[in-house]
């Protein structure tokens, strides 16, 4: 069985008098450990594939399945790690994990084996010298930082990144996809990642599911990317695999399935 | 933005630590700042001196107020049982009134701010109500408030508490309706219950509303309560401006005004600077 099933997956917001069906019929399925991107043109839904996952909106059709179990509430087996950060702006960073692992894992872990997992996160994205500072006082790449280790901190089953390095310049972003690869060969997550930079989604997944264009988006393909693991940036420049994954997202995103307002 | 902000911050801070601690330059800022107000102050004293030195003006000048008021000037402190107090025990009497009203307004302020701002059926239901009770002057609650309590301390609470409350449950409720989805989401996802999440993401969030809120609300208090003490007498800055109006004491009412001035705006100071402590964080997002 999967480890997290989603099937018959659709969504229809109503405003007004007016509904939109804004997905319909997304069915995938991911095996524990695996790294799967959603990618797709902006406004295609895969934040709101996302945010069904997460619980954090209801699908109106079909369902989530974890570990055969109904995905109806967020929780923290699905942590989130937000594409602007969210941090709380009056808590430091420390505070800001602290929040999350003393209420996830109150009862099941000790005030000192908490603070001693707090520490041991903020190690594992190389925020501890900056523990004390609060958001406004750190950089865009440090405050997505912080957002992952809140998100490990609470021992997900499956980790889901909205567009994580969206709003980072390139070279942070490169950064900061290193240490993501870096931790995942750590720690095995299973992830979800959203995302719409073709580069960031070959190097970093297992498989790419590719969306369609809205209103009614799905998945219109998915795509294996068999490459050994730990994966280099520069080696993969010139590797046939990853050329021809990365042809095969071009050529769904731009010539297949290019953007309506761009094509007409 | 916000990263520009940090590093001006940061900065001004550094320079801060480097400079010494007494500078002609800092002197100077000192002096820029002081000057102006004790000139104009100055200037203020002496065209009231002028206007009022004929026998025939209404009020006294302030070298009279000084001479006459001597006592309650030097003594803010005496007791003589009674109302027959000095002006500092006065003051005291108003200021717990106002502490009592306010701390009351602030915490039902708070409540209902939030009833109002996180639930749209609240809102609808009591916003209207809201909207005209608060255009009603705080006296005429007093009448009301005597008939209802009977007694003349209660319903002076009472007046401090109606008057203030209204900014600060609309300010709340506006806080709470700015919380930003991002920090729902956060707090659903780790399970705060509604508890927790009213006082670690709600109550910091909309922190800077709700000081807005209280400081326009002690404000208003600080307004209101002398007004009321005028009708309820006993102990109390109101009361005792009314008894230097009816014992014709103008100099004491004058020294009186000046007292009530400096007091109002410390606590409107201290609502304010207590209101940047605790909102450091929020403020700077």
């Amino acid at each position: 069985m999967a480890h997290l099933s989603l099937s018959q997956v659709g969504i229809t917001f109503r405003r007004g008098g007016t509904t939109s069906e804004v997905l319909r019929d997304v069915n995938f399925d991911i095996a524990k450990g695996e790294f799967v991107s959603i990618i797709g043109h902006s406004g295609c839904g895969k934040s709101t594939v996302l945010n069904i996952v997460a619980g954090l909106l209801k699908a109106s059709t079909g369902g989530v399945l974890l570990d055969g179990r109904e995905v109806n509430a967020p929780g923290p087996d699905r942590a989130v790690v937000f594409q602007n950060h969210s941090l709380l702006p009056w808590l430091t960073v420390r505070e800001n994990v602290a929040l999350a692992v003393d209420k996830v894992s109150k009862g099941k872990k000790s005030r000192v084996q908490r603070a001693e997992w707090i520490e041991h996160n903020l190690a594992l994205v190389n925020m501890m010298h900056a523990a004390d500072k609060r958001p406004a006082e750190i950089s865009g790449g440090m405050k997505q930082r912080v957002g992952i280790a809140r998100a490990l901190a609470m021992e997900p089953t499956v980790l889901l990144m909205d567009e994580p390095f969206g709003a980072l310049d390139a070279l942070t972003r490169a950064h900061l996809q290193d240490q993501l690869m870096e931790i995942q060969t750590r720690l095995r997550n299973t992830v979800i990642m959203i995302t719409h930079d073709v580069d960031e989604a070959v190097l970093l997944s297992d498989r790419i599911v590719m969306m369609t264009n809205g209103p009614s988006a799905t998945i219109g393909e998915i795509l294996p990317v068999p490459l050994a693991r730990p994966r280099r940036r520069l080696d993969l420049v010139e590797d046939a695999t990853y050329v021809h994954a990365r042809a095969a997202v071009l050529e769904f995103l731009y010539a297949r399935h290019a953007r309506p307002a761009l094509a007409a | 933005m916000a990263t520009g902000a940090t590093l001006t911050a940061t900065r001004a801070r550094a320079a801060k630590a480097r400079a010494p601690l007494v500078t002609m330059a800092g002197l100077r800022g000192v002096a820029a700042r002081i000057v102006p107000p004790l000139v104009v102050l100055a200037g203020f004293l002496l065209l009231w001196e002028v206007l009022c030195s004929s026998p025939t003006a209404g009020l006294p000048p302030p070298s009279r107020v000084v001479t006459e008021a001597w006592d309650i000037i030097v003594d803010p402190f005496y007791d003589n049982g009674g109302t027959d107090k000095g002006l500092f025990w006065h003051i005291a009497a108003s200021l717990k009134r106002v502490a009592l009203g306010f701390s009351l307004a602030v915490i039902a302020g708070v409540m209902l701010g939030t009833l109002v701002g996180q639930s749209d059926w609240a809102m609808r239901g009591l916003d209207p109500i809201f909207q005209v009770l608060r255009t009603i002057p705080p006296l005429a609650w007093l009448p009301l408030s005597l008939a209802a309590f009977r007694d003349g301390q209660p319903s002076a609470i009472f007046v401090i508490f109606i008057t203030s409350i209204w900014p600060i449950i609309i300010n709340t409720a506006v806080g709470i309706r700015n919380i930003p989805q991002d920090y729902r989401n956060v707090a659903a996802v780790i399970r705060l219950n509604p508890i927790e999440f009213f006082y670690k993401v709600m109550l910091p969030s909309a922190a800077p509303y709700i000081f807005t809120g209280l400081r326009i609300g002690v404000g208003l208090s600080w307004l209101a309560i002398v007004a009321a003490e005028m009708l309820i007498g006993g102990v109390g800055i109101g009361f005792f401006i009314w008894d230097a109006w009816n014992s014709s004491h103008i100099s004491e009412i004058i020294v009186a005004l000046v007292y009530v001035g400096l007091i109002g705006f410390v606590l409107d100071r201290l609502v304010a600077g207590l209101g940047v402590l605790v909102t450091r964080g929020t403020s700077a997002a």
